[in-house]
């Protein structure tokens, strides 16, 4: 078995791919203390051929399982392009980071634009926003497309954006508008990361990571980008594929 | 470590010496780690260790000793200095404390947070009396290279004093003339500090001790940089160099960097190199790269590639022209040649600026680089602003070039280690596509 591991900063994601390329084994776990440790554990009793590790967590596992690692470009690369071998270019949201993939004909990367340390652009943005309205991330997402006015959210500092929620919040804008403005400002800022890479109307685009899981967010950004974006049934999972991948190919 | 030997010294000239001696330890540590750690260095090195550890001991009480004899101690920020004046008074001219994190939350009890974190930086130490060098300048020298800066001196002003040469945005002919008498006034300035008159003789004098320390630095970069399958040094090792070349004696440094440069002769001539066969060769461009900023070049050479040359003014920006003083008669002619050479450097703040982009593409070729990473503090605006012209030019050079805007924090860290290893995963692949193509 070849296993790509994806330690992110909210999840950490697990891969196992079979001699065929096949996908075998799809395992989801918070992200806690001692990660290391406890992919160690969940790896135990399984046959390990290759283990290659990504996400922020990646050296964690280099220095504790000697694992190869690859950064989050190379595996959500990758991983796209296992599912769609057209992909020209990959939109990607996790928990702490955003990025924007640039793809090569042959499913390796030529450029990349990647968020700066600002959390404004990141999972973690729309996390803190639906914690202060109270509710779950997939009940905040669903309340956007009942939205009736094009709130927007100006500061470009989420600490602020923050407190521009609780004021719209105190001058009674409706929980869907609220919504839509935290949605609409995050789609234009990974839109207009993504403009520069996207170049033909009618390139692949795909849409991968946690945040690809939010319908409306999904939405957001095809009314940005004026076109449509796949996002694959396991968008979380896109580069622990991409880890598993590589070492299936370092191996075969 | 002298800092404790020196305690009396940095006492009397006003350094809170316990705090100072706190920050002197993170510092010293962090060396350690990053820099002493490495294998196979240099053993020229040894000196350069030395001076770090006495970085703001040793080196503070020679300065003290200068100002005793009522020799000028400059503490500047740019490059714009013209420090052959100062070195020919028989002064010290050295750049000032401003690449560390911890004194920036003391800096904005004045300063507001968004401009760059060097003038924030530089700002705490002063408020914080935690930089030996800051507490010994007879006068800070400031320029009006950037609006943070040029208003920042006003307020420093309170609390040091300050001599502002104003350095013009554009090198028309009025400018460059303007420029001149601004080198006149400095001169007088000093010779004000000094309390005595200064010869042409003196300051041509100057001027060969700084061409010479120029020079030895250019051969190091050549050394460095121009060898595609031998690094007889580390870019850590080569940067922290360039930093030093603000502190230590100009004469001195001169000498024990030709001595280091002897070494990596020796060194290219028996093929030894710090880093393994294909190790990618990166050039950094952009802002100054303040001692202790270690962070990017940790982060570049602890992900498998090499650096190569700095563009910045800690870098190449600061050695690459010297003055020329062939047949100069009079005090007015030297002016002109050291204007000359000042308006030469292809800093950011001038408009326009092509000739940085021309310079770097240059570079890039004359090293056979393998990609160049451009990097600004944030906030630092004609840097990050001219970023969108540099990194456009590089493209049509089909020059991969990854952009990174950070500042003294450790918090990412993490981030940009994952950018650079992207961006040298980038590197190989394209490398290899192209061997495929070729083929």
């Amino acid at each position: 078995m070849f296993w790509g591991v994806d330690i992110g900063s909210t999840y950490t994601k697990i891969i196992g791919i079979g001699k065929e390329r096949e996908i075998v084994n799809m395992t989801v776990i918070p992200t806690i203390f001692n990660q290391d440790k406890i992919v160690g554990e969940y790896l135990a009793d399984k046959e390990v051929k290759m283990l290659v590790a990504t996400g922020y967590g990646r050296h964690m596992l280099a220095d504790s399982h000697g694992a190869p690692v690859i950064s989050e470009i190379k595996a959500h690369a990758k991983g796209a392009y296992f599912f769609h071998n057209d992909v020209k270019t990959v939109i990607d949201l996790g928990g702490q980071d955003s990025k924007v993939i640039k793809m090569g004909d042959d499913g390796g990367f030529t450029d990349f634009r990647m968020n700066d340390k600002c959390a404004a652009g990141t999972g973690k943005f729309l996390e803190i926003a639906a914690n202060r309205l109270g509710l779950d991330m997939q009940t905040f997402a669903n309340a956007g497309f009942e939205h009736d006015k094009e709130l927007t959210i100006s500061s470009m500092c989420a600490v602020f954006a923050e407190s521009e929620v609780i004021s719209l919040i105190a001058k009674k804008e409706s929980l869907a508008n609220i919504c839509y403005g935290v949605h609409e400002s995050i789609a234009s800022r990974l839109a207009s990361m993504a403009k520069k890479f996207v170049l033909n109307p009618n390139d692949c685009i795909v849409f991968s990571g946690g945040g690809a899981l939010n319908p409306f967010l999904h939405h957001m950004l095809e009314l940005k980008l004026e076109r449509k974006i796949l996002v694959p049934e396991h968008p979380q999972l896109i580069g622990a594929v991409g880890a598993a991948l590589s070492g299936f190919e370092v191996v075969n | 470590m002298g800092v404790e030997l020196h305690k009396d010294l940095l006492s009397s000239i006003g350094v809170d010496v316990e705090r100072h001696a706190k920050m002197m330890g993170m510092g010293l540590a962090g060396y350690q780690a990053g820099f002493m750690s490495q294998p196979n260095r240099p053993k020229a090195m040894a000196y350069f260790d030395w001076f770090m550890s006495e970085i703001q001991a040793e080196r503070i009480a020679e300065i003290n000793a200068l100002k005793a004899q009522k020799k000028p101690a400059v503490g500047t920020f740019c490059i714009f200095v013209p420090e052959e004046i100062v070195v020919g008074a028989g002064g010290a001219c050295f750049g000032l404390c401003g690449g560390a994190n911890p004194p920036i939350a003391d800096a904005e009890s004045e300063l507001p947070r968004n401009i760059c974190p060097l003038i924030k930086s530089a700002y705490g130490f002063k408020l914080q009396h935690t930089c030996a060098y800051t507490q010994s300048a007879d006068f800070i020298y400031g320029e009006t290279t950037c609006e943070a800066k040029k208003k920042t001196w006003e307020l420093l002003g309170k609390h040091h004093p300050v001599h502002v040469m104003n350095i013009p945005h554009m090198k028309r002919e009025r400018d460059l003339k303007m420029w001149q008498e601004e080198i006149k006034e400095f001169k007088e300035h000093i010779e004000e500090v000094s309390e005595r008159k200064l010869s042409l003789a003196e300051m041509l004098e100057g001027v060969k001790v700084i061409n010479a320390k120029r020079d030895a630095m250019k051969r190091l970069d050549t050394l460095r940089g121009m060898h595609p399958d031998i690094m007889p040094i580390s870019g850590k090792d080569a940067l922290f160099i360039s930093q030093m070349s603000f502190l230590d004696d100009p004469k001195r440094f001169t000498q024990k960097v030709n001595e280091l440069c002897d070494e990596l002769d020796v060194r290219i001539k028996e093929k030894v190199s710090v880093f393994p066969e294909n190790t990618p060769r990166i050039m950094v461009l952009g802002t100054p790269i303040a001692p202790p900023n270690w962070k990017l070049h940790t982060a570049v050479e602890g992900s498998g590639a090499c650096i190569i040359n700095e563009e910045g003014c800690i870098g190449h920006r600061y050695f690459k022209d010297n003055v020329d003083i062939e047949g100069v008669q009079s005090e007015d002619e030297l002016y002109e040649r050291l204007m000359k050479r000042y308006s030469k450097i292809d800093c950011a703040c001038f408009t326009p600026n092509q000739g940085r982009t021309d310079k770097i593409i240059q570079m890039y070729k004359d090293r056979k680089a393998d990609g160049v990473i451009y990097y600004t503090l944030s906030f630092c605006h004609t840097y990050n602003v001219e970023s969108h012209l540099v990194t456009e030019a590089l493209a049509k050079e089909g020059i991969p070039c990854l952009v990174i805007e950070s500042d003294y924090s450790p918090e990412d860290a993490g981030q940009i280690k994952t950018r650079v290893e992207a961006f040298l995963e980038s590197i190989t692949f394209k490398q290899k596509a192209e061997v495929f193509a070729n083929k």
